[in-house]
């Protein structure tokens, strides 16, 4: 799992034994908001290589109700991020930045609110979520950092839905829902990356311009070419080849992305 | 009285039973169909297994997941067509900014690896796909004003939202768990070539996920049934087929 292999290449043992503040720990980061910062210094992910927090989420069972309760929690995640985001103001008002995130904002709540509904006694509680990661980001006070993020979540959730999908086989009312769900998150990562200068879709396993060396968990995988045995590369090279296809993630891998927020 | 032999019993004779095609004019490659089991108790049972091909003249998408995935290659053929044709357009580096061509030059790639992978992914698994595999079909854009950026997005959203809700209402009638995550890995990118449109269309706007496309109150992205996209879809498509075994 690349983060955890990142996490492992540090080598300041004081660092990552630091019993201090996770803030004290990455004050040294300074200003992490700028788009060349956050793709040249190493997030400070490296305390919780030595922490295990008890709130963090385990994977869920390879079961319909499961497949729906990490749906749930990563809409949590989604739901409160730009909640927070709209109330911090970080987003520039009246424009089209705005009604992106006012609108996207609408759905992830509903996809709480429908999820919760869906899933009854079975719901799961909201984790304890921290969107700057002990002081690593600050998503709600720098545009770029809120941004980067909303795509990350955004494409994290494509791919989270999409890995999932084979739970749901047994209930087709619930597995039409899930799909239904899962093409709005994909309108939403279209936007978001848009709105980032990038393309709506996934080239190679590029996380893209701008996107910190921790999201590229979120993008390891989308550079395969190999469909059922067909070579999507074949008929307009490797990039065409992989925008065309979206690729799941495991519950594991969706997990342990979630798990980076969560504390 | 003698015994009489009767055609249930020749039936359970394997040799009688191949005879008894031969005379009756059946044969199992072509039409799909084949005679099943024939127990004593039974008269033999013409079953047809649903697989696409030509009935009543013209080809049936065929049911089950070999149906899903032929109607999925159905509309992939379409967009392919349709986003062929406008890259190819004498004035496409004219009515288009260079962001809209990068975007349109996209879902032409797409598209068009959708089809093809379609394309071989069933001329792979169907029994036989000489008679089974979809024939190329032929398609009527004539309504569409080619000289016109507004006609062509329009037209390009309204394919990308119909390939969103044909994969998303198509999901629950797939029963091979492979089929549903390749139709999973390929609604999404339709879902995100449909918001870029949306978003070329109306830049300063939510329509990229619009509340007419996206439910207000439920958040969710419509799903259409077969019966629901084929009349639309079919506008287009002067080829007549039919969808008899998708709901």
């Amino acid at each position: 799992m690349n983060i955890l292999k990142f996490i492992e290449s540090f080598n300041d043992e004081n660092f990552m034994k630091n019993q201090g503040s996770r803030r004290d720990s990455f004050g040294q980061f300074g200003q992490l908001g700028k788009n060349l910062a956050l793709a040249s210094i190493p997030f400070g992910l490296a305390s919780l290589a030595n922490k295990t927090y008890a709130a963090d989420i385990s994977p869920t069972p390879s079961t319909p109700v499961g497949a729906l309760q990490l749906a749930l929690t990563l809409e949590y995640l989604e739901d409160e991020f730009y909640r927070l985001g709209l109330e911090s103001g970080v987003i520039p008002p009246g424009g089209r930045d705005e009604k992106v995130f006012m609108q996207i904002a609408k759905h992830e709540a509903d996809h709480v609110e429908f999820l919760i509904a869906g899933l009854g006694a079975n719901a799961v509680a909201k984790p304890t979520f921290d969107f700057t990661v002990g002081g690593a980001f600050s998503p709600f006070t720098d545009y770029q950092t809120f941004l980067a993020l909303a795509q990350a979540f955004e494409d994290t959730g494509v791919r989270a839905y999409k890995g999932q999908a084979a739970n749901l086989i047994t209930t087709p009312d619930l597995l039409t829902a899930a799909l239904q769900i899962h093409s709005v998150e994909a309108r939403h990562a279209s936007e978001v990356r848009r709105l980032r200068g990038l393309k709506g879709w996934i080239t190679g396993n590029q996380r893209g311009t701008g996107m910190p060396d921790a999201t590229q968990a979120v993008y390891n995988g989308e550079e395969a070419t190999n469909q059922a045995g067909y070579n999507t590369s074949t008929l307009f090279g490797a990039d065409a080849g992989t925008e065309a296809y979206d690729e799941p993630l495991t519950t594991q891998q969706s997990v342990d992305i979630a798990n980076i927020f969560i504390v | 009285m003698k015994n009489v032999v009767t055609v249930k019993e020749q039936l359970t004779s394997g040799t009688n039973r191949r005879s008894f095609l031969k005379i009756s004019g059946l044969t199992m490659a072509a039409t799909g169909l084949i005679l099943t089991g024939c127990s004593d108790d039974d008269d033999s049972t013409i079953v047809d297994q649903k697989l696409p091909g030509q009935r009543n003249g013209k080809f049936d998408l065929g049911g089950g997941d070999f149906g899903v995935l032929t109607y999925a290659y159905a509309l992939e053929q379409l967009e392919a067509d349709f986003y062929t044709k406008v890259v190819n357009l004498g004035n496409f580096g004219s009515l288009f900014n260079a962001t809209e061509q990068q975007v349109l030059t996209d879902l032409y790639h797409h598209e068009v690896i959708h089809r093809e992978f379609f394309k071989t992914a069933l001329t792979n698994a169907l029994p036989n796909p000489s008679t089974q595999l979809l024939p190329n079909l032929e398609f009527d854009f004539s309504t569409v004003n080619f000289n016109s950026r507004t006609s062509i997005l329009g037209t390009a959203q309204a394919l990308e939202d119909t390939g969103v809700g044909a994969y998303n209402g198509a999901g629950s009638l797939i029963t091979n768990p492979d089929y549903l995550l390749l139709a999973g890995k390929i609604v999404s990118v339709e879902a995100r070539h449909a918001s870029a449109i949306r978003s070329l269309i109306n830049p300063n706007s939510a329509d990229f996920a619009g509340d007419d496309i996206v439910s207000g109150t439920t958040g969710l992205d419509t799903a259409k049934s077969p019966s629901q996209v084929i009349p639309v879809a079919g506008g287009f498509i002067t080829t007549e087929f039919t969808a008899i075994y998708l709901p």
